[in-house]
């Protein structure tokens, strides 16, 4: 089958700490695909080098075969990359709305002269542009917040708005890391069922979540990272009895209770 | 209408003032939009008031072309300042044109063709009024224009959040740029109007002093649409003529004013943000 995202050999340092170190690993076009591990374990790093946002020591990514490993971040976006943040980077001052407009501006088409004159071309597709963000943001269920400043919602909308952001360029892989942090269980059940949607829609999803339950009902594949290594890979009825997983979450002591025990991650 | 020509003919150095800071308030406004800050808005002037009085007083040139040029001078400055500065992000390319002020001071004293420390004379009064208005105007309504497009929220968004925005597919340094050469060349034209309303430049009058001014502007109307900054200009043009019966008193007072408006309205006298997203028509919105 074909691997939509293509990493390997993936290695970042910071100083003296090796925060990833030599991954490799494949995202299947069509899969919702888990990356997770311990706090720590280099999972939003892997995000930082794959968007761009940090260079690699070593190692290659490639999208659809191409590389891109040498391309400027605002590059990748082209290609079918994009992202949400851990740490929320939302532009405050926008409203709602803007955001995901400005999340679009990669696919739109619009020339400085366009713009300046104000030409049909440019006001179709500002026009087309509104009616695909409002409805993108009735997908993730911020309509009625539309002209609000982005910086007055609330933590689990301003994740919601990220992720209506990340969508608007069209992409081909959108890079989640941690969309269900700081929701409470209502909340974190529909985005479950976003996510679901988002995957119907053609778009390949590669996510970071501690939520394991959150992870093993959504992801059709899992990658675990710990101390920057790639300890494990598989579907998640495997990940979640792997051994070695189990004790990378709760050190050897848990795993061994655990193995005493008939509970799994 | 008489009384209009002699209103117009008393007041004409503080009207075409109005103008040329309301340009240079501009200038100002379009750095700052995409998220850099520029300490060389005077530097720009003073390269368009220089280069606009040389080729006016050297050549026969129609005045277009000397405006042209008086924008295009400044423009190349602007491109090798800004290329390797604009690379980084940070505060480079304002510590980088704090400089140019001084640096361009001291060329126009040396150099022979620029007058020395005397300056330029006799400069043909080639500037009238209503260029001066047009300009302004075409420039505020471009701002508007280009501001309320995918390119006002790409400059928003590299003000608001870099590395968001490069996420977003936005060419940080390339847009940072771009704004940098519209930016002189505003500037560069406010220079050359200035130059051919006044028929004499010095090489102080574009120093370090004038830089602040102008941000002054900017901080004073407030840079959530393009209208801030030109009110701004306007406001603090006029005051010292308002403020004249209080003779010595009003350079403390315009300062005042200045510290109150900060303090008070944090941003600006014009509050008022501009939309990025131009509105349905009405009875089309869902
Ligand atoms: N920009 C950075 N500079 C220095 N160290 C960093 C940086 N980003 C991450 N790290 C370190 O790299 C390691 C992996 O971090 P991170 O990728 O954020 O882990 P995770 O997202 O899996 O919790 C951590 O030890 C973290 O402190
Ligand atoms: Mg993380």
């Amino acid at each position: 089958m074909t691997a939509l995202l293509h990493v390997t050999g993936l290695s970042k340092r910071f100083r003296g700490l090796t925060a990833v170190a030599h991954v490799t690993f494949s995202v299947r076009a069509g899969h919702i695909h888990g990356l997770i591990g311990p706090n720590g374990a280099g999972k939003t790093t892997v995000f930082n080098l794959i968007s761009g946002v940090l260079p690699p020591d070593d190692g290659e990514i490639a999208v659809d075969g191409r590389s891109v490993t040498r391309l400027p971040v605002h590059a990748r976006a082209g290609l079918g990359l994009a992202r949400t943040f851990q740490n929320i980077r939302l532009f405050d001052g926008m409203t709602v709305l803007e955001n995901v407009a400005t999340g679009a501006h990669a696919r739109l088409t619009a020339t400085l002269m366009q713009c300046l004159f104000r030409t049909p071309a440019w006001r179709a597709e500002e026009r087309r542009l509104r009616e695909q963000s409002l409805e993108l943001l009735e997908v993730v269920g911020l309509r009625d917040r539309a002209d609000l400043p982005a910086g007055d919602l609330s933590y689990g909308e301003q994740r919601r708005l990220e992720i209506a952001r990340g969508l608007a360029s069209a992409p081909r892989l959108l890079l989640l890391d941690e969309p269900a942090a700081g929701m409470n269980p209502h909340e974190t059940e529909a985005l479950a069922r976003l996510l679901g949607r988002v995957r119907d829609r053609g778009v390949t999803l590669l996510l970071v979540e501690h939520d394991m339950g959150f992870v093993m009902k959504l992801c059709d594949w899992i990658t675990v990272l710990n101390f920057g290594r790639c300890i494990a890979e598989g579907p998640p009825a495997e990940i979640r009895r792997d051994p070695v997983v189990i004790e990378a979450y709760l050190g050897a002591k848990g795993a061994a209770r655990l193995a005493c025990g008939e509970s799994s991650l | 209408m008489p009384w209009l020509d002699d209103i117009l003919w008393t007041y004409q150095t503080l009207i075409h003032s109005l103008g040329i800071n309301g340009l240079l308030a501009l200038s100002m406004y379009v750095v700052l939009a995409a998220g850099q800050l520029s300490l060389g808005q005077a530097a720009f002037m003073g390269l368009g008031a220089y280069t606009g009085a040389l080729l006016s007083l050297h050549t026969g040139l129609p005045f277009a072309l000397v405006l042209a040029a008086s924008a295009l001078a400044p423009a190349v400055v602007a491109a090798v300042i800004g290329i390797p500065t604009l690379r980084l992000t940070g505060v480079y390319l304002a510590i980088a044109t704090i400089g140019l002020g001084e640096v361009l001071r001291v060329v126009y004293v040396n150099a022979g063709i620029t007058g020395g420390a005397l300056g330029l004379n006799g400069i043909p009064g080639r500037t009238e009024t209503w260029m001066i208005f047009l300009a302004l105007g075409l420039a505020l309504a471009g701002a508007f224009a280009v501001g309320q497009s995918r390119i006002g929220r790409a400059m928003e968004a590299m003000r608001s959040d870099g590395i968001a925005a490069a996420v977003m597919g936005i060419d940080r340094a390339a847009g940072q740029l771009a704004a940098l050469l519209v930016s002189a060349m505003l500037a560069g034209l406010a220079g050359c109007f200035s130059a051919h309303s006044a028929s004499f430049i010095g090489p102080n009058d574009y120093a370090f002093e004038t830089a602040v001014t102008i941000l002054s502007f900017a901080i004073l109307g407030g840079t959530g649409s393009p209208l801030g900054p030109v009110v701004g200009a306007l406001v603090l043009t006029a005051l010292p003529e308002v403020l004249r019966p209080l003779q010595d008193f009003r350079l403390v007072f315009n300062g005042l004013i200045i510290v109150l408006v900060v303090l008070f309205l944090p941003r600006g006298v014009v509050p008022w943000r501009m939309p990025r997203l131009g509105r349905l028509p009405r009875g089309m919105a869902p």
